[in-house]
């Protein structure tokens, strides 16, 4: 970093800061310098950071009163809801966080994909967090078995089941995810352990997700490259750390509004029956946020297609540094991929409807189309369109094109002029 | 010279150790990867047997063997002429009728779906044989993949008639 060598003040500080540097750290993190033009899309960063640790202190709380035990697990979350105190809130904080935690993910990637704050030199910070992304949906899709309802038994053993398809290994995988030759109490077990562990290697690719976002700085909604403690940037400390608060505040009015007035539209009513390893719900759909996947799964007309495309959807993603050839970052100067972008996140949403609906009819022809469209985005058109689109000319500094908008020069000479009047100096 | 010699047994020792280390690794952590396997309990629960004889034609039951469900359709005569007459041209996963129940009358079999798990309903779908809901895919009267993203036939599990009345599957 380009700071200049922070000493503490007080000689305890020094000596303490010498040994374990904690106080440069506090210094580096309150000092670190944000482009001046960041706006409320880069809030999702921080609102992201309160929802893991939302999850994390709620999900540890209800472990003190869960049973991991297909006899007990189903009965247990009912005695969470009813007999614990305040039980039913910190266990709608958690089922409304996991999807509160998925929207601002979402936000915060398509920000990503609009400003392209995943090019160089960021494109390891956008494979950190697509790990966490990863990471996120694993320990979503095993928390969700939990309570042991229909739609846990069933979404575990259609999701287990997608390894099945893996060519002569892939049953001998599935009876080994299940401990069993079914999903089963070794599996309610096992995926209690992980759903309890999974948070923290999130939390730990987060600290190397804004350890790494802190070597080049952030991205900005111009997508220039800002020179770092000039009069381009701010002290992150107030200035971002406020804006923050701000959007945070606004988010939670947003996240309690379900826990309080519909903590339940978000899930599904068929989780309110008891597992029954005999019958299978009429229909079976994940949470919404993995609908789009599921979609693009049942698009494909057979087992292992269905699941390679699936995978593919996501790690395609980890290749888009590369894949998008455009030298501009940001879609403000990119006319067609701006259009595209809008596009993309259409057929994305269409996707997630899809995933919603019975695969037949014209729900399969659309969500073949749409899945069609969503490799075809990122294979061909992103890789032709860098060397094709006619962009905008970039501006020269963050300033730059505020005060070089049409009339506020003239603006700014006439206030000089009046206060000229009043001899106060000159200043042209 | 000596230094080359000396290099080369450098080299030795280096990969020598390596190979040890990785063995070592690899062996500590195969018994954290294989207690996921299914344990001795699990698999002790291994045969169950089903009393048949108030079964009627054309019906249906549905036990649990091993966390699954196992599918017992007594079938009629009709369902079996359909069945046997198929073309095996027709079939996804060609096999006869014949080979999959010994006894044409008795048709046992897994109630899970080969695509991704689920328990197929009985007596619906184009072939009048299973349906499964999730992800459509049709089975014929001898549970035979017809239609849908399904890739194999509804599986045939081991059992045996212990007498006229009790099938022991397992």
């Amino acid at each position: 970093m380009s700071e200049e060598k922070y000493i503490p003040k007080s000689k305890l500080a020094q000596w303490f800061d010498s040994r374990l540097p904690l106080l440069t750290l506090s210094h580096h993190l309150q000092s670190y310098p944000t482009p001046k033009n960041l706006n409320y899309w880069w809030t999702f960063g921080g609102i992201l950071t309160f929802c893991l640790i939302t999850q994390i202190v709620t999900g540890l709380v209800l472990a003190m009163h869960y049973v991991a035990h297909v006899d007990h697990a189903f009965e247990s979350i009912e005695h969470i809801m009813r007999n614990v105190n305040y039980g039913w809130l910190i266990r709608y904080v958690h089922a409304n966080g996991a999807s509160m935690f998925f929207l601002a993910v979402y936000i915060h990637i398509f920000r990503a994909l609009f400003y392209g704050s995943y090019k160089s030199p960021r494109e390891v910070i956008w494979i950190i967090g697509l790990l966490i992304y990863i990471l996120m949906m694993a320990t979503a899709f095993m928390g969700y078995v939990l309570p042991w309802g229909q739609m846990s038994f069933w979404g575990a053993t259609v999701i287990t089941n997608l390894f099945s398809a893996i060519p002569f290994i892939g049953d001998s995988i599935t009876t080994w995810l299940w401990g069993g030759y079914s999903v089963d109490n070794p599996t309610l077990n096992r995926f209690y352990s992980l759903h309890y562990l999974l948070p923290f290697l999130i939390f730990g690719l987060v600290v190397l997700h804004i350890w790494a976002l802190h070597i080049p700085g952030n991205n900005n909604p111009i997508g220039i490259d800002v020179k770092k403690n000039s009069n381009e940037t701010m002290p992150f400390h107030p200035y971002m750390v406020m804006k923050d608060i701000f959007a945070l505040l606004l988010f939670i009015t947003v996240f309690l509004w379900f826990v309080f007035f519909a903590p339940n539209v978000l899930g599904h009513p068929d989780n309110y029956i008891e597992a029954n390893p005999l019958v299978t719900p009429a229909h079976i759909v994940p949470e919404w946020y993995l609908l789009p996947f599921y979609a693009i799964l049942r698009a494909i007309p057979s087992k292992l297609g269905g699941v390679i495309f699936m995978f593919a959807s996501i790690f395609i993603l980890m290749l888009l540094p590369w894949l998008d050839t455009s030298k501009v970052r940001s879609a403000i100067f990119r006319p067609i991929y701006k259009k595209l972008f809008w596009v993309l996140f259409f057929v994305v949403i269409l996707l997630g409807y899809l995933g919603a609906k019975p695969p037949e009819g014209i729900y399969l022809i659309l969500s073949r189309l749409a899945t069609a469209y969503y490799f075809i985005h990122f294979l061909v058109i992103l890789p032709l369109l860098g060397r094709y689109e006619k962009t905008d000319p970039l501006p020269q500094s963050i300033s730059d094109p505020v005060l070089n908008k049409p009339g506020v020069l003239d603006k700014f000479k006439k206030v000089a002029a009046e206060y000229e009047g009043e001899n106060v100096g000159s200043f042209k | 010279m000596a230094e080359k010699i000396k290099r080369k047994r450098r080299d030795f020792l280096f990969t020598a150790t390596y190979t040890v280390g990785a063995v070592g690794l690899g062996s500590a952590i195969w018994p954290l990867v294989d207690q996921m396997n299914p344990d001795s309990s699990v698999k002790a629960l291994s045969t169950t047997e089903v009393d048949v004889s108030r079964l009627e034609p054309g019906k249906t039951i549905t036990v649990l063997w091993r966390g699954k469900p196992i599918f017992i359709k007594r079938r009629t005569s009709k369902e079996i002429d359909e069945a046997s007459k198929v073309d095996l041209k027709d079939l996804k996963d060609p096999e006869k009728d014949s080979d999959r129940a010994s006894n044409p009358e008795w048709l046992v079999m897994v109630g899970v779906c080969t695509h991704l798990g689920c328990v197929p309903l009985s007596d619906k779908g184009e072939y009048k044989g299973w349906f499964c809901p999730c992800h459509g895919s049709h089975y014929d009267t001898s549970g035979r993949i017809r239609k849908g993203p399904a890739p194999k036939n509804l599986e045939i599990p081991k059992y045996e008639f212990v007498d006229n009345n009790t099938i022991k599957i397992g």
